[in-house]
């Protein structure tokens, strides 16, 4: 009994020991997770040389693999990068820690209309800053759409794909479409000209019926395989982000394959996501998640990701040092009278989001 | 003496069932457990079984998880498509295993070969599997052979031959060694006494060996069959979006629809239902050997 009460008294007297010395110092070292090909190659680096911590860097490939590790808790991991929907979810689940903006001095280089924007999900910018934005549009190759739907094919339009004659003239060459149905279903709403940001279930329903005529001629549902499928030549139209289109057409052109793609936002309009910097609640080390966070909001540090990644930024200040070719790129940065066209995602109850992926798996499967 | 015998064996079998218990049993009851919960926004995203106000206990059951498994037909159509790709797989696997595993069991190279046979596994699984994807892609290795001859790219990938190459080329090694293993202790003599009785070869397989192989041949199928069914990775690497598998169908719901009293209904009601009726297939035939 003795034994025991000095032993529980010695472990919490060591526990308060290393408690003191955290908050003191934390160690050097910093877990970060991040998507998949979503970095400049030498941040980390850069951010190691500059603060003397040891990063940790995994990647994953959806919200949802994200979203269940955070959801069992414990993951260890510092600072995560959500999408605005599923970021404005995980607030109300407690996941995160607000941000302390004193130790933020970068937060002044965001801009504020598309800080604003990520209001939406994050009242007050509390939790959150914006990563890096884009869209859901198509991506295609230039060649085997025209040589299937001729010169004058519909590029400019949801038409090329959600229009079952096209999609069944492209089946052969290769359909894909990412495995999101909170970003495909919207999409589907929005080319039937119902609201995109509708819960109802009979617009559901609608969205279902039209993905259901060409859900035959898609070749497969997948997030991140597309790259790779779309700059090989394996196949001809996908679905996606816009930044890894970009990916794919530059790897196409560095592999000098005679693949050409190109990134279309429709003029129906898009889907503008945004994925955010955030820090889990029981982040073990949170002091070096916000000095990691501010060092991401340098206007240098994001010009050279946006560089790599070609995916639009949230920074003012790196604007001037971003490649001219991509800030003048309107599939990157839309023109004003596209931006007003793009819609964002709302959240979804329970309810709604059962309705929307058992109608996914309804699509995918044709039951 | 015998004291010390009785606990000995207690010690020894002390170990494997601690482990057992400890991270199978216990996990086992953490899914029963949440599959009788409700889903919730928070951490951990479903609700708690057990409430203690005042001294007194109240415990929630929701059944409505398994009784929502009934009401939507896409489980039970997962469930029965799941079990034929998996019977199917199996019988594949069953049709060239054995007569690669006779050829071993009675070949002078037998060490070489089941090297071979075996040679696969010190690959990453998942390795083996996105070859499969190189070899069958629109642009890999069989459809540019193709191309040569003049033949038109054949869509391989993301269909229903994709997954079965799949899991025949991946789990062809665990039915090959049990019936290996049980072809190799095969008695020479009594096929032997059958060739002197005057039956022949075929005959001679029908009655001799294949009744004497039956072990290895259940071992093999048990084998691969229970862990196709709840594949996850072969379908989601390989396969189509048209096929309904429970494996999928048990992703979506925990990741997707996040709603992890649903997913582990859904584990919980494939444990009831393909384990279960398989352990006592098992027992029932081995009291029969």
């Amino acid at each position: 009994m003795t034994c025991k009460t000095a032993l529980s008294l010695l472990a919490a007297a060591a526990a308060g020991l290393a408690a003191g010395a955290a908050q003191a110092q934390e160690e050097p070292v910093l877990n970060v997770y991040n998507w998949s090909d979503y970095i400049a190659e030498d941040t980390i680096e850069k951010f190691e040389a500059e603060t003397g911590i040891k990063v940790t860097y995994d990647v994953y490939d959806s919200n949802e693999v994200l979203e269940t590790k955070l959801m069992a808790g414990s993951t260890g991991y510092d600072v995560v990068v959500p999408t605005g929907d599923f970021l404005a979810r995980q607030i109300q689940a407690g996941i995160y820690q607000p941000l302390d903006k004193s130790k933020l001095p970068n937060l002044e280089n965001m801009d504020a209309d598309l800080m604003a924007r990520l209001a939406n999900w994050d009242p007050e910018n509390a939790h959150a800053v914006v990563y890096m934005w884009g869209t859901t549009g198509i991506g295609y190759n230039t060649a085997k759409i025209e040589e299937r739907l001729g010169a004058d094919a519909p590029t400019n339009s949801w038409a090329l794909v959600f229009d079952e004659a096209n999609a069944a003239k492209l089946a052969d060459c290769g359909i894909t479409m990412l495995d999101a149905p909170t970003e495909i279903i919207p999409a589907a709403m929005n080319y039937l000209g119902l609201d995109p940001q509708s819960t109802e279930t009979a617009d559901i329903e609608k969205a279902e019926a039209l993905l259901k005529t060409i859900a035959p001629h898609v070749r497969y549902f997948h997030s991140s395989q597309y790259i790779n499928d779309l700059a090989n030549g394996d196949v001809c139209l996908s679905v996606g982000w816009s930044g890894d289109v970009f990916i794919a057409r530059d790897r196409a052109a560095e592999a000098e394959n005679g693949v050409e793609i190109a990134y279309v936002i429709p003029d129906e309009g898009a889907l503008l996501w945004m994925d955010t910097l955030a820090i889990p609640a029981d982040a073990p080390h949170p002091e070096n998640a916000h000095k990691f966070i501010n060092f991401i909001m340098d206007g240098q540090i994001t010009a050279d990701i946006t560089n790599y990644v070609w995916y639009a930024n949230a920074n003012t200040a790196s604007l001037p040092m971003v490649d001219e070719e991509i800030t003048s790129d309107p599939g990157i940065f839309p023109t004003e009278a596209a931006k007003k066209k793009l819609y964002t995602a709302v959240v979804y109850d329970a309810r709604v989001s059962r309705t929307v992926n058992r109608a996914w798996t309804s699509i995918k499967t044709g039951q | 003496m015998t004291w010390i015998v009785r606990r000995g064996r207690a010690l020894v079998v002390a170990v494997p069932t601690l482990w057992l218990a400890l991270f199978f049993l216990i996990p086992f009851l953490v899914v029963l457990r949440v599959s009788f919960s409700e889903p919730a926004i928070a951490r951990p995203p479903y609700t708690s079984l057990f409430d203690w106000d005042q001294g007194l206990l109240t415990i929630t059951l929701n059944l409505g998880n398994y009784a929502y498994l009934l009401e939507d037909d896409l489980y039970v159509s997962a469930y029965l498509n799941s079990i034929w790709m998996a019977s199917a797989s199996t019988v594949i696997c069953l049709l060239i295993a054995y007569p690669m595993a006779l050829w071993i069991a009675r070949s002078p190279m037998k060490n070489l070969l089941l090297m071979l046979v075996i040679l696969p596994f010190w690959t990453s699984f998942l390795l083996r599997m996105y070859a499969l994807i190189g070899l069958m892609s629109p642009t890999g290795f069989i459809n540019s052979a193709l191309g040569l001859v003049g033949l038109g790219p054949i869509t391989m990938l993301q269909t229903d031959f994709a997954v079965y190459m799949g899991m025949v080329t991946g789990y062809l090694p665990l039915m090959i060694l049990p019936l290996y293993s049980t072809l190799e202790k095969l008695d020479g003599a009594l096929l032997e006494a059958s060739h002197d009785l005057g039956a022949r070869p075929w005959r001679a397989f029908l009655d001799v060996t294949l009744p004497l192989s039956m072990p290895g041949v259940i071992a093999g199928s048990l084998l691969v069959f229970i862990p196709s069914v709840g594949e996850y990775v072969i379908p989601a690497l390989l396969g189509g979006p048209d096929q309904l598998m429970i494996g999928k169908t048990l992703w979506t719901e925990f990741f997707n629809n996040r709603d992890w009293p649903l997913a582990s209904a859904v584990a919980i009601a494939m444990l009831a239902f393909l384990v279960v009726p398989i352990m006592f297939a098992r027992n029932a035939l081995g009291v029969k050997e």
